[in-house]
């Protein structure tokens, strides 16, 4: 019997090694390469010491951070609210639905909202904010990348907060506990687990996007994303854009080892 | 018991709504202004849709787009469905582990990382040119995982017990095969075959990298536009985009539903 289904993995072994490890592998083998084609370690010794790239990479983690926070202070709120209306379902299909529309679309529409003649940014101008345009700015920037990952935010929140049972919020009220009292001792530590899995599918997006930062933040955020596809497709050095995609990789293990799920072993 | 909102915790699930909305419903509302710009509405027209239907070389790329989606979401489902149901049959857990670590690393992998790879990969290793077939390949591979992440519930939710009896019973493998298991995870297949589609029609970073400048999707198409500066045309097309991801997602969500119904009890986690 069982060799039967070993005919069944043929295909599926073959996509794992060729398009699974053996990109990995090669990204990991190119980034021992100088744009000239010779074997070097230069491109390790570059990123770790030239300032330029440890600025980047810093740069990126506040923004990632800055990103994170921003979403989850919004969302956290608003998942709390969702398992307490009625209509959790329909609200949990409307929250879902902009997190399908294309990423390019939503940034596209915020080319739009925030340009220097609409009303946002000729306002937030007259108030003398980013007279200079409110668009290609780092703070353009940070509130339309929050506003894409708002939904992957929600998600897991909301579906932590769902699973905690009403009863134990009665008793704590019950024992007299203040409304800070049953949040900080009882909700905020069993949403741990939305929380986790919330900051990882935010933060390591954050970390690698390429696309807002091109379109809302003009040509002058670099983030890790965006260095790798400057060294791919514009520079074509691809030994230093694979030096930072391997360094990419290694940050988003290190995440999600942090982020992991602690009781269930497996995230 | 179910407690209710105060007036504040309304007003704050309803702003947080709008917000998200906010954008979609403005490139919507704009791409029937009739002025040049997405800041003043002076009118209604249709002529957006009219220049974007006009458009020969956007239609080309329309239909290709919709073919390396519909192709790539048909053989990574071919592919994904037998490979989540080999996965299903490991007995060894360390081994079962070791596959859905591999299935899931593409989920997590950042997609400029997945595109710089592939374009390693289809420069140095597989002799396929940039274009439509780098393109095609790379979205098989992103979609596969998808479909498996899919399908493996359903299979969980399967009876063993019915495998076992088709078994004592003399079935052979490609008889339990088309008997017993595909009807059971029939909806699990189809899920995956809308989600790839829908994977497919989104993606922009993968396609990006490997597109090697002769052939686009609507995506890099929007994306080159865009970075030219707003043009209503994109609005138009942006709509229409909109309005096909909202009929697969709906879709999907009428698929999902239905499971759950016809499936009550074995609930199984996604």
């Amino acid at each position: 019997m069982n060799k039967s289904y070993q005919r069944l993995s043929v295909p599926y072994y073959l996509w794992l090694i060729v398009f699974v490890v053996g990109p990995i592998l090669l990204l990991v083998y190119q980034s021992f390469f100088d744009i000239h084609g010779n074997v070097t370690l230069g491109n390790y010794i570059k990123y770790f010491t030239s300032w330029n790239y440890m600025q980047m990479t810093l740069n990126s983690f506040l923004f990632a951070f800055l990103i994170t926070l921003l979403t989850l202070v919004v969302a956290y709120p608003f998942a709390y609210f969702m398992t307490r209306s009625k209509r959790k379902d329909l609200w949990l299909l409307l929250v879902i639905l902009p997190a399908w529309v294309n990423l390019l679309l939503k940034a596209y529409a915020f080319i739009g909202i925030l340009s220097k003649d609409g009303w946002i940014a000729s306002t937030l101008a007259s108030l003398g904010f980013f007279e200079e345009g409110f668009l290609f700015s780092n703070t353009a920037f940070i509130f339309v990348a929050a506003y894409v990952e708002l939904p992957f935010m929600i998600q897991p929140l909301y579906q932590a907060l769902d699973a905690i049972p009403e009863r134990y919020i009665i008793a704590s009220q019950d024992l007299g506990a203040s409304a800070w009292q049953t949040f900080h001792r009882i909700i905020w530590p069993l949403s741990m687990d939305g929380v986790r899995s919330g900051v990882q599918t935010v933060f390591i997006p954050s970390l690698s996007m390429f696309l807002i930062t091109r379109l809302i933040g003009g040509n002058r955020i670099i983030t890790l994303g965006t260095a790798v596809e400057q060294h791919y497709l514009v520079t074509q050095d691809w030994g230093m854009g694979s030096t930072i995609g391997v360094i990419l990789v290694l940050l988003m293990f290190l995440i999600m080892n942090l982020t992991k799920d602690r009781k269930k072993g497996v995230a | 018991m179910q407690r209710s909102n105060s007036l504040l915790a309304k007003i704050y699930l309803v702003l947080i709504f709008l917000i998200l909305y906010a954008p979609i419903v403005y490139l919507i509302v704009y791409s029937f202004n009739s002025g040049g710009t997405m800041n003043e509405f002076t009118g209604f027209t249709m002529e957006h849709y009219q220049n974007l239907f006009a458009d020969k070389r956007l239609l080309s790329i329309v239909l290709d787009t919709l073919l390396v989606a519909l192709l790539s979401a048909f053989v990574a489902t071919v592919i994904g469905t037998a490979g989540a149901i080999y996965i299903y049959s490991v007995r060894r857990p360390k081994q079962r582990e070791h596959l859905m670590s591999g299935n899931n690393l593409l989920m997590v992998m950042p997609d400029v990382i997945i595109g710089a790879s592939f374009l390693i990969l289809f420069t140095y290793i597989l002799p396929v040119p940039l274009g439509f077939w780098s393109v095609l390949l790379s979205h098989i591979a992103f979609n596969i995982p998808i479909v498996v992440l899919m399908v493996l519930p359903r299979l969980y939710a399967m009876n063993p017990s019915m495998l076992l009896a088709a078994e004592d019973l003399g079935a052979s493998f490609g008889q339990i095969l088309d008997r017993v298991i595909l009807p059971n995870i029939s909806s699990g297949i189809l899920t995956g075959f809308f989600m790839a589609l829908t994977y497919s029609l989104d993606d922009f970073a993968v396609t990006f990298f490997v597109t090697g400048g002769g052939f686009t999707t609507l995506a890099v198409e929007v994306y080159s536009r865009a970075r030219r500066g707003v043009s209503l045309e994109i609005n138009a097309l942006s709509t229409l985009m909109f309005l096909l991801s909202l009929v697969l997602v709906v879709l999907y969500y009428s698929i999902q539903m239905r499971d759950a119904r016809s499936n009550k009890g074995g609930r199984s986690h996604a």
